[in-house]
């Protein structure tokens, strides 16, 4: 559908498409790499035995098992304009102005990449979570034996022992946000007038409002010669740690 | 030497004891940090469904219902308004989708992931070749699979949804299958094989009953993400019988009139259902995902 040359080449000359995939890369670059060192931070708060903190991981897992559709449009009205609920709390408890939020390209696409965060967060917390219950109890005695605590437990054993599962999540989790057309797609729209556009919101919108299909596709599979060394170094990845067990 | 220690020790204790301290209380705040995080977008949509009126408007600044009513459950749940009264069996058709994603992805994730690494029936890097289908995300594939399921004469039909989801929900299934399977000896195997075991016995006995907690983890997998899915629903499922509540909820955008509490109701009580399946099964998801990452 989308092999045409001239069509990549009209592209290339288009500064809307230009700004979308500087937006996707900062979307997902920002995005991906925040919520996987949070997630690997938080993996670890929740393995203290505290009743509280293990009170709070099912709240904490709330919003993965959210559909998206109904929480990425809270999130929208939660911004939009002055009184919306995140504007609201600001002026009636603090006392502050909120920002339009969606007016402003940058403060938007904060608010997607944030909105990405909150609903994802949780499932890669889970699975760095269950990672490390898995690290047997004897290594983190050892640790303490030699005087190892807190960051430098971290940096000289969880971290080389989860740092090819760090990989392997980091690598799916930006395979995926370079496809994830719901968060933007609700959260920002796009606005202000599509300058919060990531490749593939604004793939369908050439294919659909636009009734362009040819060059819709074509914005998408521009992401291709990205998508594929990714796809390559994570099979490799995967398969590296099977030799390395 | 003797006094400078007993000089020192208290000093040093007490010092230990404000860390603690100091941790504790941090503890605590993160922990009211990430409630609220976790919390609000869904008080809002609460705030806005518990409001009494109808029409347009929720924007007035509140930040807790002035006046609070469960009137607008009451109309999702009676499909009393025009938008939602076919609200049920768009239910049904939700839960139909989210149901046979579940099953087929389970099924062919345990299958493959036991072809591929019990019966080795291919070797080397192939053996991830499944990943490969996350070259191309499912968003970017919208258009192309639209034109191939009108070839088969599934547009408009819930399997083609179905079809869509399994296809992406399956590598990442076999990825965690794998890795978790390699936790069950090959030792095993091999006794029920001088029992006179085939494969398809090694599989049902032996494999299904081991990698259960995995299993489960899959499933939740793949149910949350044909609930999360909306892209492929709201441009392949047009007319009215086959509509999914995703979809609904998208409709109400393009109404004229948009009475935005009935919307978060009917988005509330969609999100019922996977995040009570969520809460059922959290044990056995924790136990199942772990990707074998770490074991040595």
């Amino acid at each position: 559908m989308a092999s045409a040359p001239s069509l990549y080449r009209e592209l290339a000359a288009n500064p809307l498409y230009r700004r979308t995939v500087v937006n996707t890369a900062v979307y997902v670059g920002l995005g991906v790499n925040v919520q996987m060192f949070l997630a690997l931070l938080l993996s670890g708060f929740f393995m203290r035995r505290r009743w509280w903190i293990k009170a709070l991981l099912p709240v904490f897992m709330l919003p993965w098992a959210l559909p998206a559709i109904p929480a990425f449009v809270s999130f929208h009205w939660m911004l939009i304009g002055e009184e919306g609920f995140v504007n609201s709390v600001l002026s009636t408890l603090f006392g502050i102005q909120g920002p339009l939020w969606f007016n402003d390209r940058g403060l938007a696409l904060g608010s997607n990449i944030v909105a990405n965060i909150w609903k994802w967060l949780p499932f890669w917390t889970l699975t760095f979570f269950a990672a490390r219950t898995a690290i047997p109890q004897e290594i983190y005695e050892a640790a303490d034996v030699d005087g190892a605590g807190g960051c430098r437990r971290f940096a000289h054993v969880i971290f080389p022992l989860l740092g090819n599962l760090y990989l392997v999540c980091t690598l799916l989790s930006t395979l995926w946000t370079i496809g994830d057309f719901t968060t933007v797609s609700l959260v920002s729209e796009g606005a202000p007038a599509y300058s919060t556009d990531v490749l593939a919101t604004l793939g369908l919108h050439y294919a659909y409002d636009a009734a362009q299909p040819a060059i819709g596709v074509a914005t998408v599979m521009s992401a291709l010669p990205v998508l594929i060394p990714l796809v390559i170094l994570l099979m490799r990845v995967v398969r590296t740690r099977e030799v390395q067990l | 030497m003797s006094f400078t220690r007993a000089a020192g020790e208290p000093a040093f204790r007490s010092r230990s004891r404000l860390r603690r301290v100091v941790v504790e209380v941090a503890s605590v705040m993160l922990v009211v940090a990430l409630l609220i995080w976790s919390l609000t977008p869904v008080y809002n949509m609460l705030l806005i469904a518990l409001d009494p009126d109808e029409g347009d408007i929720e924007f007035e600044g509140l930040i807790w219902p002035a006046d609070p009513s469960l009137h607008s459950f009451h109309t999702v749940l009676t499909q009393g308004y025009w938008l939602l009264e076919d609200f049920w069996r768009q239910f049904g058709n939700s839960i139909f989708i989210g149901l046979m994603t579940t099953f087929l992805t389970v099924v062919i994730g345990s299958l493959a992931s036991f072809a591929f690494g019990r019966m080795r029936v291919i070797n080397g890097w192939l053996v991830n070749a499944p990943l490969l289908t996350y070259a191309v995300p499912a968003s970017f594939l919208v258009i192309p699979f639209y034109r191939l399921m009108a070839n088969y004469g599934l547009s408009n039909s819930l399997w083609a949804i179905v079809a869509a989801n399994v296809t992406f929900a399956a590598p990442y299934a076999i990825l965690i299958l794998q890795q978790y399977a390699k936790l069950i000896p090959k030792e095993l195997d091999e006794a029920a094989q001088i029992d006179g075991a085939g494969p398809w016995q090694i599989y049902r006995r032996l494999y299904l009953p081991l990698t259960a907690p995995a299993l489960a983890a899959v499933g939740t997998f793949a149910l949350l993400f044909a609930w999360n899915e909306y892209i492929y629903q709201y441009i392949l499922l047009t007319s009215e019988r086959k509509m999914t509540v995703a979809v609904a909820i998208a409709q109400f955008f393009d109404a004229d009139e948009a009475p935005w509490n009935y919307m978060m109701a009917t988005a509330i009580v969609y999100g019922l259902p996977p995040v009570a399946i969520f809460f059922a099964l959290r044990r056995w998801m924790l136990a199942g995902l772990t990707l074998g990452g770490v074991r040595s």
